[in-house]
C-alpha cells in the first residue's frame, strides 16, 4: 500500500443529477454539484441516509449512470460508459444463479474474450485470495450470504480493478458474517494482497465507516449534497471501542442529526401539506419512546448507543426518531435523542390515551394528516378518494414519494384513529369497520 | 410461482381496449382480408399435391406418428426463433413496443383454426404441386397455435431482469449480445419453458386439425396421425379411430419423457429465487446422459459450440454506442414522427381495406347473423367453464390437499390437457346422431371437453400450495363447512383457478370451431355458433364470411379476456395471493 503512487484515479466536478418525471414536469435533484476525487491508496466511504444518492453517485462513478450534469474523469480522461479498471460490488451479491461460483467469477473474463485456461487460473487464484476454497463448483443457492458476497468479491478482484466499488456490501448480512468479511477485506487490503489502487465504498453504517475508510464523505439528503468530509487516521486495524474511534461516530452522528434550518417545519424536506414524509410504524414509534423512556437511558439517549442497543442501523433510526421529533414527542440534537413532557406522559399512558394523544398531536404538527382529516369532516358523504390527496401532494413531490408520505400517513391516521381508509376501494373515511 | 409464468398479454394491461388495440385489431383484419383476396384471386382449383397414398393400416401408425412429430418439433422450432426476435424487438425498441405488444394480445385471440383455408392456399401457391407448401401450411397453423404465448413470455421476462445482474452485465462489459445469451436468456428460460409445455400441449390440437383439411373442393391430406384419423372417420372404423387415439397417448408420453422432463430439470438451475431445498426436478433421461460416458461425449461437443457462440462479442462497429447513450432530443423526436406517420399510413390503409371488404361483401344481414351467433358460441363457453368449475373444483381441492393422490392425479390431468380432444369428438357425432339428441345442447359438451382440465391441474396445484400453518389454523379455530369454503378455500385456490380458466376459456373458443360442425362418415351434425359457421363457409370456401366470422369471433374474444378474466386475475393477484 505504502508504494503505490498518488494522484488522482477518479474526478467528479460539479455532478449533478435529475430525473425527470413522467409527464415531464418539474424534474426532482437527486445529487447537487456534487466534486469528488479518489486517490490511489484510499478507501473512501459515502455516508448517507437512503434517499440521499449515494448509491446514484456510485453509479455514476461506475459508468452506469451519466449524470445531466458534471463531468467525471477517470485517469484524466472523460468517461462515457462504464470503463475498464473499475468493478462493482453489490449489496444484492447480484451473482448469476444460473452459474456456479467459478463461473460467476470467470465471466467477466471470458466475455472480454480472455482465454478459457487463463481465465480458469486467474479465476482461480481470486477465489483462493478471497476464502472461498473448496466451493467452486457450487451454485450461488447453495451458499450462505457471507459465502455468496465473497463470490461478489472474487469476481470484482479477478478483473483487477484499478477501483472497486462497493455498494452496501455488508448490509444484506448477519452481524457476525458481516464484521468478519469487513475483517478479511481490510487484511488484503491492509496486506497489499489486493490488485486494486482504491476502493470507494457507500454505506449507511456509520461505524462501518469509521471502521474501513481514511476518508468519509457525509451525503445530506434531498438533494444529495456533500455535507462533510472526514479523514480518519486511526491506524488499522482499528478497535471500535478505542475512545478516538467512538468520538469520531459520535462526532459523525451529530453532524447527520444537525438540527434542520430554523424556517421549516421538521427535518422532513417541504413545509406544511408539501412535506415529504417517511413510512414509519407506529409501533416502532411507540418502541423507541418507551425504549428511551426507561432506564438506563431515562428519557435522554444517545443515538449512537439507542442504535446499538435496539440494533438499528440509521437507515431506520434516524426516521423514527426524527418522526417523533416532527409529533413533539421528543427532541433530535447533535446526536441526541430526549423525550419531551408530552413523549414521556405517552410512555406512561395506557391504549386509548396514547391513541388519544397521538391522533391529537397528528392534527396538530402534521398538516396534510389535518388536512384529510378536515376534507372528510366537510364533506357529506364523509368519504374521499386517496387519489385527491396524491395529485395534492404530487404538486409538492414526485409521485413515488407523493404514494410514500400518503402511506406513511394513512398507518398513522388509522392508529390515532383519526380517519378509516380501505385499501380495496383507495377511500378514506369516517366509519369505523367495527361498527356498523 | 405459476402466475408468474402466465403470458396472456392483455394481463399485464390496462382493461379496456385503447387506440393501440384497435390498431392492432385493424392491422390483423386487413391481413385477414388481404390473403382471404389473395387466395380467392388464384386460380381454383388448386393443383392439389400428389400426396402419399394414406391407408388405415395399423402398421402405417408408427410412421404417420413420426411425421406428426416432426412436424411439432419443425412448428416448436419456428415459435422458438419467433419468440427470440419478436420479443427481444418489443423488449428492446419502445417504438415497436407500442405496436408489437397489443399486436401479440390481438393474435392471441384470433382462432386461428378458422383460418387454415388461407393460410394453406397461400402456401400452396408459394410451392405450386409439392407437398412442401401443404406441411408449410401445417406446421404453420401449429406455430400460431405455439407462438404468442411464448413470445409474450419472453418479452415479460426480458422486461423484468433484475436490475443488480443488468449492471453486472453492463458493468463488467458484456456486449449486447453476450448479455443476452449469459443474462436474459437464461433469466427467461424457465419461464419460457413452461410456456414451450403450454404450448406444446395445445399444439398436438391443431397438427391433428391441419394434416387434413378440405378447402372448397380440394383435399389436402399429410400424412400424419390426424389425416389418419380423418381418414378413419371418413370411412366410419371405430378401431381405427381408436388405434390413432393409443398412437396419439403415446406420441405425448414420449415427448413429455423424453423433451420436457429433460429440459425442466435442467431449467431448474435457472430459477432466480436463491434458495435450496426446492423440489428437485427428476429426468431418468437426463440423469442417462449425465451418467453414460459416450452419451455425454456425444453432447459435450456441441455445448462447447454454443458456449463459445455465446461468448463471442459480435458488437456492432464502434461509435454507435456513444450517439446512443445521448440521444439527440431532436433526432428521437424525428424518429418519432417517422415512425408514428407509417402506423397512421399502415392504419389507413389497414381501415381502407377493412372499409372496402365491408361496403362489398357485406350486408348488415350477415353481420347481425354473425355477431348472434358469436353470442351463442360465448354462452355456451361461458356456461360449460361455469359448469366445468362447478364439478372440477371441488374435486380438484379434494385431491389437491391429499398430496399423495395428487401426486399421480396432477400429471394425469396434464396430461389430458395435452391430448388432442378433437380425435375423440367423432364418438360424440355417432351418439348424437344415434340417440337423435340436440346438437346445440350435446355437442357443447366437446368445447370444454379437452380444456376442462387446465382448470383440474391448476387447482390441485393451488390446493397443494395451500400453507400448511394456515390448514393449521383452520382446524384449531375449528372453522368447518359452508365458511371453510368460502373463507379458507376458495380464496386460497383463486388465483389458481383464474389461471386455469383463461387457459380452458381461451381453448374452448379454438375448439368451438372444430367441436360445433362434427362429421362421421357422411353424416354431418351442426350446432348453432360462430364456430360451424366458419367450418362451413371453410368447406364451402367461402373466403369473404371466414373473414368475417374470425373478425367477429376475435373482437368477442378480445373484450371477454378484457372484460372478464383480466379483472379476475388482478383481483387475485391484489387480494388473494398467499405468499
Amino acid at each position: 500500500m505504502l508504494d503505490r503512487p498518488e494522484g488522482a484515479l477518479l474526478e467528479l466536478k460539479n455532478v449533478s443529477q435529475t430525473y425527470t418525471k413522467g409527464s415531464g414536469e418539474r424534474d426532482s435533484l437527486v445529487l447537487d454539484n456534487v466534486s469528488l476525487t479518489l486517490k490511489s491508496g484510499e478507501i473512501v466511504g459515502l455516508l448517507g441516509r437512503s434517499g440521499c444518492g449515494k448509491s446514484t453517485l456510485l453509479r455514476i462513478v461506475a459508468g452506469l449512470v451519466t449524470p445531466s450534469k458534471g463531468d467525471v474523469s477517470y485517469l484524466g480522461a472523460p468517461i462515457a460508459g462504464p470503463v475498464q479498471g473499475v468493478a462493482m460490488v453489490f449489496q444484492s451479491f447480484a451473482l448469476f444463479p444460473w452459474l456456479s461460483v467459478l463461473d460467476n467469477v470467470e465471466i467477466g473474463l471470458r466475455t472480454k474474450g480472455v482465454p478459457a485456461e487463463e481465465a480458469r487460473r486467474r479465476a482461480l487464484a481470486a477465489i483462493d485470495t478471497i476464502g472461498l476454497d473448496g466451493f467452486e463448483s457450487a451454485f450461488p443457492k447453495e451458499l450462505s450470504g457471507g459465502m455468496r458476497q465473497r463470490v461478489g468479491f472474487a469476481r470484482g478482484l479477478v478483473v483487477e480493478p484499478n477501483i472497486l466499488l462497493m455498494d452496501e456490501p455488508f448490509s444484506a448480512l448477519d452481524v457476525l458474517t458481516a464484521e468478519t468479511l469487513r475483517t478479511d477485506l481490510l487484511d488484503l487490503w491492509v496486506e497489499g494482497r489486493m490488485p486494486t489502487r482504491s476502493i470507494l465504498m457507500v454505506t449507511h453504517n456509520i461505524e462501518e465507516a469509521v471502521l474501513m475508510c481514511d476518508r468519509i464523505v457525509v451525503l445530506s439528503s434531498n438533494p444529495g449534497r456533500i455535507a462533510a468530509e472526514i479523514k480518519v487516521d486511526l491506524p488499522h486495524p482499528r478497535n471500535r471501542l478505542d475512545p478516538e474511534f467512538r468520538q469520531l461516530v459520535d462526532k459523525i452522528y451529530a453532524l447527520m442529526t444537525k438540527r434542520a434550518a430554523p424556517e421549516r417545519d421538521g427535518v422532513f424536506p417541504g413545509l406544511g401539506l408539501g412535506m415529504s414524509l417517511p413510512h414509519v410504524s407506529t409501533n416502532s414509534l411507540a418502541g423507541m419512546i418507551e425504549e428511551v423512556a426507561a432506564p438506563p437511558y431515562n428519557g435522554k439517549a444517545d443515538l449512537p448507543a439507542l442504535a446499538d442497543s435496539l440494533n438499528m442501523e440509521i437507515d431506520d433510526l434516524f426516521p423514527v426518531a426524527e418522526t417523533l421529533q416532527l409529533l413533539r414527542f421528543a427532541e433530535v440534537v447533535e446526536g441526541d435523542i430526549k423525550l419531551t413532557l408530552a413523549g414521556l406522559k405517552f410512555s406512561d399512558a395506557d391504549v386509548d390515551a396514547r391513541k388519544k394523544m397521538f391522533s391529537d398531536h397528528l392534527l396538530a404538527y402534521v398538516p396534510l394528516a389535518a388536512r384529510i382529516r378536515r376534507v372528510l369532516d366537510e364533506r357529506p358523504s364523509h368519504i374521499a378518494p386517496a387519489t385527491r390527496f396524491q395529485s395534492e401532494l404530487e404538486d409538492y413531490m414526485s409521485e413515488e414519494r407523493a404514494g410514500d408520505t400518503l402511506k406513511g400517513v394513512i398507518t398513522w391516521g388509522r392508529y390515532g384513529e383519526l380517519f378509516a381508509f380501505d385499501e380495496g376501494s383507495q377511500m378514506f373515511s369516517l366509519e369505523n369497520p367495527g361498527g356498523e | 410461482m405459476i402466475s408468474r409464468f402466465v403470458a396472456f398479454s392483455s394481463l399485464g394491461r390496462r382493461a379496456l381496449p385503447n387506440q393501440w388495440d384497435f390498431i392492432s385489431l385493424a392491422l390483423v383484419i386487413a391481413v385477414f382480408i388481404g390473403v382471404a383476396k389473395g387466395s380467392a384471386g388464384m386460380t381454383a382449383p388448386l393443383t392439389a399435391p400428389v400426396t402419399a397414398d394414406l391407408s388405415l393400416d395399423y402398421s402405417n401408425l408408427p410412421y404417420y406418428a413420426l411425421r406428426t412429430t416432426l412436424r411439432m418439433s419443425a412448428a416448436m422450432a419456428a415459435s422458438l426463433v419467433f419468440t427470440f426476435v419478436y420479443a427481444t424487438i418489443a423488449a428492446k425498441s419502445r417504438r415497436a413496443e407500442m405496436v408489437l405488444i397489443p399486436l401479440l394480445d390481438v393474435l392471441q385471440s384470433v382462432p386461428i383454426l378458422g383460418f387454415l383455408s388461407f393460410t394453406v392456399t397461400f402456401f400452396l401457391g408459394l410451392f405450386p404441386g409439392s407437398t412442401l407448401g401443404a406441411e408449410l401450411a401445417a406446421i404453420f397453423a401449429i406455430f400460431t397455435s405455439q407462438a404468442w404465448n411464448m413470445a409474450f413470455s419472453f418479452y415479460q421476462s426480458l422486461r423484468t431482469v433484475p436490475r443488480d445482474l443488468e449492471e453486472v452485465a453492463v458493468g463488467y462489459h458484456f456486449s449486447p449480445w453476450q448479455k443476452f445469451w449469459q443474462l436474459e436468456a437464461p433469466f427467461a428460460m424457465p419461464s419460457l419453458i413452461w410456456n414451450m409445455m403450454m404450448s406444446m400441449s395445445g399444439g398436438w390440437f391443431f397438427v391433428v386439425a391441419s394434416e387434413a383439411i378440405s378447402v372448397g373442393d380440394t383435399t389436402i391430406k399429410l400424412p400424419g396421425i390426424g389425416s389418419y384419423l380423418a381418414l378413419a372417420i371418413d370411412a366410419k372404423r371405430i378401431d381405427a379411430v381408436l388405434a390413432a387415439v393409443l398412437a396419439v397417448i403415446l406420441v405425448i408420453l414420449a415427448y413429455d419423457q423424453f423433451l420436457f422432463r429433460p429440459i425442466v430439470a435442467f431449467a431448474a438451475k435457472f430459477r432466480v429465487e436463491l434458495s435450496a431445498g426446492q423440489v428437485q426436478e427428476e429426468s431418468w433421461v437426463r440423469q442417462l446422459f449425465l451418467r453414460t460416458r459416450f452419451l455425454r461425449a456425444l453432447v459435450t461437443v456441441p455445448a462447447r459450440m454454443l458456449d463459445r457462440i455465446a461468448l463471442m462479442r459480435l458488437e456492432p462497429p464502434r461509435g454507435r454506442a456513444t450517439r446512443m447513450r445521448w440521444p439527440d432530443h431532436l433526432v428521437s423526436r424525428l424518429f418519432d414522427a417517422v415512425w408514428f406517420v407509417v402506423i397512421a399510413a399502415l392504419l389507413g390503409y389497414s381501415l381502407y381495406q377493412v372499409y372496402g371488404f365491408v361496403s362489398e361483401k357485406l350486408a348488415l344481414a350477415d353481420l347481425r347473423e354473425t355477431v348472434v351467433l358469436t353470442l351463442y358460441t360465448m354462452i355456451r363457453v361461458f356456461v360449460l367453464i361455469v359448469l366445468a368449475s362447478l364439478f372440477w373444483v371441488p374435486v380438484s381441492i379434494y385431491i389437491g390437499l391429499r398430496p399423495r393422490l395428487a401426486e399421480k392425479i396432477q400429471p394425469l390431468a396434464q396430461f389430458l390437457a395435452a391430448f388432442p380432444a378433437n380425435v375423440v369428438f367423432p364418438i360424440a357425432v355417432v351418439l348424437v346422431v344415434k340417440f337423435s339428441l340436440n346438437p346445440d345442447i350435446w355437442l357443447s359438451g366437446l368445447i370444454v371437453f379437452g380444456t376442462q382440465w387446465y382448470i383440474v391441474f391448476n387447482v390441485i396445484g393451488g390446493a397443494m400450495a395451500f400453507p400448511n400453518d394456515l390448514r393449521e389454523a383452520v382446524v384449531n379455530y375449528g372453522i368447518k363447512g359452508k365458511y371453510w369454503w368460502k373463507d379458507v378455500i376458495l380464496p386460497g385456490v383463486f388465483p389458481y383457478y383464474v389461471t386455469g380458466a383463461l387457459t380452458a376459456s381461451g381453448g374452448s373458443w379454438n375448439a368451438a370451431i372444430v367441436a360445433e360442425y362434427v362429421k362421421w362418415g357422411d353424416d354431418k351434425v351442426a350446432a348453432h355458433g360462430i364456430g360451424a359457421y366458419i367450418a362451413q363457409a371453410t368447406e364451402a370456401g367461402d373466403y369473404s364470411k371466414i373473414v368475417l366470422g374470425v373478425a367477429v369471433m376475435s373482437i368477442f374474444v378480445i373484450l371477454f379476456n378484457r372484460l372478464l378474466w383480466r379483472p379476475l386475475f388482478a383481483l387475485g393477484e391484489r387480494k388473494l395471493r398467499i405468499n
